[in-house]
Order: C-alpha cells, then structure tokens, then sequence
C-alpha cells in the first residue's frame, strides 16, 4: 500500500481515471453548476478530461514532500488548459462563483475514493483528505485569478473599443473633415480625440475642420477648454477649425460662464458648418436647375 | 543645419531639429537682414523636421514670425507635428498673430493669392 497522501490520490487518479472524471460531471450536475445552456455534454466532458490529465501530471511531477507551488513548471499543463477553459467560460456568461464550484467539485470523488482505499481505523484518511483539499483549492484558487484576469482583460478591450468608437474622425469631403462628438468630453477622451484629429489632418492634409458637438449634453468650462485647446492646435498645424452644433441653450450656457471661443468660428448646426467649410476649400453647394 | 532659401519671392526658413540655442538667435540676426535687403514679400518657417518644442523653441518661433511681420513679411509657420502641437497648446502657447499652413504648398499659394 502507497505510503503518502500524494502516492494515495495518484493511485486513484491513475487508476480509476474515467471514473473520477464522470463523477466530478456528476457533482457537477448536483451542485447546479454545470451550464448545459452554455456547454454541450461532450465538451464539458473534454474539458473535465483535459483539466484532470494535466492536473494528474502536475501532483506527478509537482508535488514534492507533500509541498508544491501552482508557479512551478510541473504545472505549465494545468496552467495552460485552465487558461483555455477559462477564456471560453468567461466568453460564455459563467459566473465566478460556477467556475470555483467546478473546480472544487472534484473534492466530491476524490474523498469518496481515499475512503474506499485507506484504512479509516489508522487516522491516516485525514491526512489524505487535508492533501486532497489543499491541491484542489490551490486550484480552485488559481482559476479565480485567471477568470477574473480574462475579465479585466475584456473590460480593459471594451473601454478601448468604446474610446476609438467614440472619436471617429470623417472626411466629408477633400480636405474637409468632421468629428462628431457625442457624450461626455473628459480629459482622457479630449486627449484621445485631439490626437487622433490631429493625426488624421496631417494623413488627409485636411483645411477645415468640423467639430460637431450637437451631441454632447453639457458643455461647462472644462469642455470648452478641451474644444478650444483642440481647435488652437488644429490652427497651429495649419488648419481650420469649425465648432458646430451648438444649441441655443448652450450658448447661453457658454455667455453666462464667460467662455470666450477667440477666433475659432462657431455654428448653430453641421449643415451651415459644411456650407462654410466646402467654400472655404473652394466648392460651392448650388442646387441645380431642373428643367 | 538651419538653412534659407529664396522659394518664389518668400524665404523658406528649414528649421531643423538639432539646432541649438546660440543659431536659433544668430538665425533672428540673418533672417531679419535678409528679409529687409531681398525685399521679400512672405517668409515660411518649416518647422517639419522639429520633434521636441520647448518654451523656448515656442517663444522664437514666435518672435521670428514677429519680426519678419514688423518688416512687412508676410510669414507662415508650416508642417508641425501632431505631437508639437499638442505640446505647443499644453504650454500655453497658442502662438495667435502667427500664421499657419499644413504644408510648403499650402503657405505658397497662399501667398501668390496676396
């Protein structure tokens, strides 16, 4: 009879393999973790399959004196499988606290076995137990970081998205281009919107500039600050700056905060904005005559 | 090197991005002699090759464009960086009684158009 708790759960894992893997889907389906609605049976059996092969490699290789360190190389395996099944969990809609009991749903069959195995008389079957738990909350613990990780990930994805989403510089027209400004303008977003406007009239050698802000809600002092800081340095490369859509009730906002525009023209809508800009570059809006 | 060259009765002043500080002032000295004996009619500050603006570098571009202004020169500062720019503005230098063109060409038709 092996002597140590590791030796003991090898014992198990190597010998009664499929086993383990059907009963830890089976506490799965007990505890109402497993998702049926995001994963199908023969997938979740895979992925159950896979993360138990390299698990078993890691306790193989990794664990010495019943110690061992998820960071260590023995457990690239398991690392790496739960990095996959995690990204396809977090991509599905699983919830934190599912993932975790997924994991710690292995407990369940591994203790069962210890028991059947060990001579519960000795005293040794807590021992094994404790080994048992701590490698499988070391896991446990491991794809929380991970879940939680990826998510970051997304969230940090999504803002960038948003934040080039919402700054999208058009050309109208030759050497006419717009920027509709739509929410709020913070200084992060007035950062991102200026570079990249800037950029954009170097690529295009754009003359005039439209900045639209019919859609942004509420213009206080810092808001104008960003817009006129933009059109001052859409002036110094070279080009012209028109702010447009500003609303009556803007405006007196404007007025009453004693917010002076300097040079830079301003416009009630985009239409009488792009009726300036295309004579400013040389074109003419003519309606044509139909005979 | 900072050089001049007569382009189409306008001086193109190239500024380039190792200038120092002691030929930025000889350059006020040369421009403005040359300006007032060539009797030209625009000056265009090419500050395409300049990267890094400081105060000071924002303060003589000004007083350059100051001064061929005061000589009867019409002046442009043309092709700054996106990066300037916004560093320019971030300093407070909004350069307003300066010129501007997005390119050589742009300032030079400009300047026929006058």
């Amino acid at each position: 009879m092996p002597q140590t708790a590791t030796a003991n759960i090898l014992t198990i894992l190597e010998t009664d393999f499929s086993g383990v893997v059907e009963e830890w889907l089976g506490t799965q389906v007990k505890e109402g973790v497993k998702r049926s609605d995001l994963f199908s049976d023969s997938e979740s059996r895979a992925q159950n399959q896979e993360l138990l092969k390299a698990f078993t490699k890691g306790i193989r290789a990794g664990v010495v004196n019943e110690e061992f360190s998820l960071d260590d190389d023995e457990w690239e395996d398991l690392r790496a499988v739960l990095a996959d099944v995690s990204k396809e969990r977090v991509g599905r809609g699983v919830t934190p606290t599912e993932m975790a009991t997924f994991v710690l749903a292995l407990k369940a069959p591994l203790f069962k076995r210890l028991e059947a195995m060990t001579d519960v008389e000795s005293g040794k079957l807590i021992s094994d137990v404790l080994m048992v738990t701590r490698l499988v909350d070391a896991f446990a613990i491991y794809t929380n970081e991970i879940f939680i990780g990826e998510r970051d990930q997304i969230i940090e994805r999504q803002r960038q998205e948003m934040l080039e989403l919402s700054t999208p510089v058009v050309e109208l027209w030759d050497r006419v281009l717009t920027l509709p400004l739509i929410g709020t303008l913070d200084s992060a977003r007035a950062q991102e919107v200026m570079e990249n406007l800037l950029q954009t009239i170097l690529e295009r050698q754009a003359e005039v500039v439209i900045m639209d802000i019919t859609g942004v809600g509420t213009v206080d002092t810092q808001v104008a600050q960003h817009l006129l800081r933009a059109a001052a340095a859409v002036r110094l490369m070279g080009a012209e700056c028109i702010i447009s859509g500003i609303s009556p009730m803007i405006a007196q906002t404007m007025v009453q905060l004693g917010i002076d525009v300097g040079t830079v023209s301003t416009r009630s809508s985009i239409r009488t904005a792009l009726a300036d800009a295309l004579q400013k570059v040389g074109y003419v809006i003519k309606t044509s005559e139909v005979s | 090197m900072t050089s001049i060259n007569l382009v189409e009765n306008a001086l193109l002043v190239s500024i380039q991005d190792d200038v120092t500080d002691t030929e930025i002032v000889e350059l006020q000295d040369t421009l403005s002699n040359r300006i007032a004996k060539e009797n030209v009619k625009g000056v265009i500050l090419d500050i395409s090759s300049l990267e890094i603006v400081d105060t000071f570098v924002g303060r003589v571009i000004a007083q350059l464009a100051g001064i061929s202004k005061l000589l009867a020169a019409e002046t442009y500062v043309v092709g700054m960086r996106p990066a300037v720019a916004v560093t320019l503005v971030e300093l407070g230098m909004y350069l307003p009684e300066t010129r501007t063109a997005l390119s050589l060409t742009h300032a030079l038709t400009q300047l026929r158009r006058a």
